[in-house]
């Protein structure tokens, strides 16, 4: 988020997007809804399905699955021409505006309605809405990002953001709402193919030196690596041999898992790390036992960028160690010692080779974390980014056109799927699934669907349907529900007996190599 | 500052802020007005009495968590009039419920008879299931009040224990309005509400219908906030004292906002979770997974052992003789291959150290960059 979570309720407009906040932020969207109810805060919220912050929005836009980039410049469009675009902001902190205005000229609000199904109309309502706020506040989730398009979504985001000079300030800003614990802290420390840790890049050579340097190595490579969604492929055609996974599940988090099984299955060598036998563990050829977050110390990075401490509790089951334990003693079996004391020692060390953390100690975090960049051992962190530039300066501006999702729905598969968690389940499921009270809150797979719907198919509530896409079919309950809209079904990702993503599309994002989760198409029938 | 905005307590003379509350002042200046349904965060509504206080010229005593402070006033906190009023609302609290913590008075053979009453409601002999966690109990104490001399008021509504996360305890409930207030103005979940119902004033949720078939998400803000034992986890009540426990406070585990949490241990497990108070980015709440979603800590399904594959079985193995495996598989591997035919998926669920150590592992060892994680996923 470039700025923080309690910011939220300091907006004067907030706009939600690709995002059902109540049930994978909980707490988050307490905020937007205290915003609503008791701070006069507007709220727009932009989602193909009637979620339930929809029902606390001054407007729900529907858009057609995939769309975003239209909308976002239909809305650009109106607030461009009615010229309520914050002029001091664009011409005193951006670039590229003529080729922005270009762009979104044709994307004027009948033609928007044309692509996104959302009346032209609620596009110059959300439009003025937004451009009205002294500051808004753009939230958005996976419904943006896990797109063939997710990039362009997302750089129209900041467009919008910029256009109206909601960036740098509090209230403000283009906020992305992190699905996993620690997803903010494993990009921050590298755990990406292209960049060290604090993104500095492998192709580098002064970042490169430095490492070297620092940990006492040559020959590290300067090639940017595999992101994991080309891994599996390559290890499909035998090209990529071994496999060390790490606290993940990708045979129920990946898309279109009977190809995803055949990939991993084709690897010479995998070896699983993890709490539980998961999907994935159960086909490796070394399983090795870790411990969970109550029982170690460390450190998380949240949503907002702050860094907080995690302690330990308990002592981990039988012979499980800390994750990090273990990837040391094999660095060392092969030849690097790596070795250090404790997480607090790892964590130095990280400080020393890694700017944005550069200024934290497990002791200034003792009590509340702090927001990266934080560069040095008096700096406050930074709650806010880009207050007087951006990384590069001025904000660039990036014209961007609508490209359609890469499959439509069509005769044979009329239907489209959209996919997602709810509030009882965490992602596959691995660890809400033990505790008996979320099950019974939410004990299988269902496919939420509109009555009218389900009338075409032959379906009742309760009634077991068939879901097939062109990758592969599962079977779950029918579930009647005020969310769904018509044309799409939603199935949740969490249940590795009848997996979603057994239907859903690998095609990727070109830049960030997303697969296309939140669209497909599919057919329903009738279970015999 | 002002010269305008003086305020004296207890003879002392403070400054404050215009619309700060008498409460307010006084807390911040450490003189403690004993409280039981002010919930920071919402607006007061002076609905227990507790928090009473004589204002100089004034004929009645005044709630300090609702009135504001103005210029000039006196005030008295625990003047012999504020004490008898706390007291009469405190001994009418505790006759009017099941409040079985023994300060009720324990001399006579009404004890006994309460005590039988109070077993049959709650299926257990011990004492009350907050027993030594109780707002109302600490100020009984305090103000050593009993709830004798009022007669026992029969209990109208009988305790729901019909959803899986929360017993609804209504002869416990002193209707202090501070878990409507919090699943109304801090989750906004606005599930229940104070209902006037035939018999007496209650609780409800979707016009007295059970939790579990309201708006309720069981995200457990009202649990926390309860003073009393009115409210309690499902899985705590009865099977976990707080002198039992240890508290580790840590980060949640499960989305991103990384709400900040106590984990209580008891016999080296974990068998509640609190949200942390006072402490940013949650202050205090949780969701239904961060508060009740942790039994796959102590869960017998978890790995203990490394495990090799053998002729397609998986047999048990020595941490030394598995990673040496994985060690010589890997070497091999790299030798015949090269480094790039490799890779390492680290997680978004393990910490940050581990994270920069994988990634390390990756480039120094293996000496690629084919290092990921689910962040696409």
């Amino acid at each position: 988020m470039t700025n923080t979570i309690a910011d939220v309720e300091k907006a004067d407009v907030i706009l939600v997007t690709g995002s059902n906040t109540t049930e994978n932020h909980p707490v988050l969207s307490a905020f937007v809804k205290r915003a609503v109810e008791f701070k006069n805060a507007r709220l727009i919220v932009v989602d193909p399905r009637r979620i339930k912050l929809a029902g606390f929005a001054h407007q729900w836009l529907r858009p057609n699955l995939g769309t975003d980039v239209a909308w976002i410049n239909g809305m650009m469009h109106v607030i461009i021409k009615e010229d309520i675009y914050d002029r001091t902001f664009v011409g005193t902190r951006t670039e590229g505006f003529e080729e922005l205005k270009k762009v979104v000229e044709k994307f004027t609000p009948e033609y928007t309605e044309e692509i996104t199904g959302i009346p032209a109309q609620q596009i110059i309502d959300a439009a003025r809405m937004y451009a009205g706020a002294k500051a808004g506040s753009i939230l958005y989730c996976m419904g943006i990002t896990q797109h063939t398009t997710g990039t362009d979504n997302v750089k129209s985001l900041a467009n919008l953001a910029m256009v109206c000079g909601n960036l740098g300030i509090e209230g403000g800003g283009v906020n992305p709402l992190r699905g996993q614990n620690n997803v903010q802290g494993a990009c921050d420390l590298g755990g990406l193919p292209n960049v060290f840790s604090g993104y500095q890049p492998v192709n580098s050579i002064d970042a490169i030196k430095k490492m070297e340097e620092a940990w006492g190595v040559s020959g590290l490579s300067d090639k940017v690596g595999l992101k994991v969604t080309e891994m599996l492929p390559k290890a499909y055609n035998g090209e990529f041999k071994a496999l060390y996974i790490i606290g993940e599940n990708p045979l129920v988090s990946d898309p279109d898992l009977n190809h995803a099984e055949k990939c991993i299955s084709n690897l010479d060598f995998l070896v699983v790390q993890d709490i539980f036998m998961t999907e994935t563990a159960k086909i490796a050829d070394v399983v090795l036992p870790s411990a969970c977050f109550a029982e170690k110390e460390g450190t998380f990075s949240n949503t907002e960028r702050r860094v907080q401490r995690v302690r330990k509790a308990v002592e981990p089951p039988g012979q499980a160690w800390d994750d990090w334990k273990i990837t040391c003693e094999i660095a060392t079996r092969m030849g690097y010692p790596m070795s250090y004391e404790n997480p607090s020692a790892i964590f130095e060390e990280i400080a020393t080779v890694t700017p944005s953390y550069a200024g934290l100690t497990y002791d200034r975090i003792e009590d509340e974390g702090l927001h990266w960049p934080c560069p040095t051992a008096d700096h406050p962190g930074t709650p806010i980014l880009h207050t007087a530039q951006f990384p590069r300066g001025r904000g660039q501006f990036h014209a961007i056109d609508f490209i359609p999702p890469a499959e439509k729905a069509d005769d044979e598969y009329p239907m489209y799927l959209t996919t997602g968690r709810v509030i009882y389940h965490y992602h596959t499921g691995t660890m809400t699934r033990k505790t008996d009270g979320l099950n019974e809150r939410s004990s299988g797979n269902f496919v939420e669907i509109t009555p009218d719907d389900a009338q075409k198919h032959d379906l009742k509530d309760g009634d077991m349907v068939n879901v097939a896409s062109r990758r592969g079919d599962i079977t779950a309950a029918v579930k009647f529900s005020d969310k769904a809209v018509e044309g799409t079904v939603f199935i949740p990702f969490h249940f590795a007996e009848s997996a979603a993503n057994k239907l859903t599309n690998a095609a990727l994002d070109p830049i960030s190599g997303i697969p296309e989760f939140k669209v497909c198409a599919v057919r329903l029938s009738k279970a015999a | 500052m002002s010269e305008q905005n003086r305020i004296t307590i207890n003879g002392n003379e403070f400054s404050f802020e215009a619309g700060e509350t008498i409460l307010e002042v006084a807390r911040r200046n450490h003189i403690d007005i004993p409280t039981l349904c002010h919930l920071r965060g919402t607006v007061s509504n002076g609905e227990c009495k507790i928090c009473v206080v004589e204002i100089e010229g004034e004929d009645s005593l005044t709630a300090s968590c609702s009135s504001p402070a103005t210029d000039s006033m006196v005030v008295r906190t625990e003047s012999p009039e504020v004490i008898a009023a706390r007291r009469t609302t405190i001994r009418q609290m505790l006759s009017s419920g099941n409040h079985n913590c023994a300060v009720r008075g324990s001399d006579d053979r009404d004890w006994t008879q309460f005590q039988l009453n109070v077993q049959k409601e709650d299926d257990s002999s011990e004492l009350c299931p907050v027993w030594g966690d109780c707002r109302l109990q600490d100020i009984a104490y305090r103000y050593q009040v009993s709830g004798e001399g009022f007669s026992k008021t029969d209990i109208p509504y009988h305790t729901e224990r019909v959803n899986p996360f929360i017993v609804r305890d209504f002869s416990r409930c002193i209707l202090c309005g501070r878990c409507v207030q919090a699943c109304n103005e801090i989750q906004v979940n606005k599930a229940i509400a104070f209902g006037n119902r035939e018999t007496a004033t209650k609780i409800i949720a979707a016009g007295d219908r059970p939790l579990k078939d309201s708006d309720c998400v069981f995200c457990g803000e009202c649990v926390q906030v309860c003073p009393v034992g009115a409210l309690v986890e499902k899985d705590v009540r009865y099977r976990v004292r707080p002198w039992e426990t240890e508290k580790v406070r840590t980060t949640c585990s499960y989305c991103g906002v990384g709400c900040q949490l106590d984990l209580h241990v008891k016999d080296g497990k974990v068998v509640k979770v609190s949200g942390t108070e006072d402490v940013a980015p949650n202050y205090g709440s949780l969701c239904v997974k961060g508060r009740f979603g942790f039994n796959f800590i102590s869960s017998p399904e978890r790995l203990t052992t490394p495990l090799i594959r053998e002729n397609g079985e998986f047999r048990e193995a020595s941490w030394d003789e598995a990673l040496d495996l994985v060690a010589k598989r890997f070497g091999e591997i790299k030798e015949k291959h090269g480094s790039d035919t490799m890779g390492l998926l680290t997680s978004a669920r393990v910490t940050n150290e581990e994270n920069y150590v994988a990634q390390k592992f990756t480039r120094a060892v293996l000496k690629t960059n084919n290092v990921d994680h689910c962040a696409r996923l």
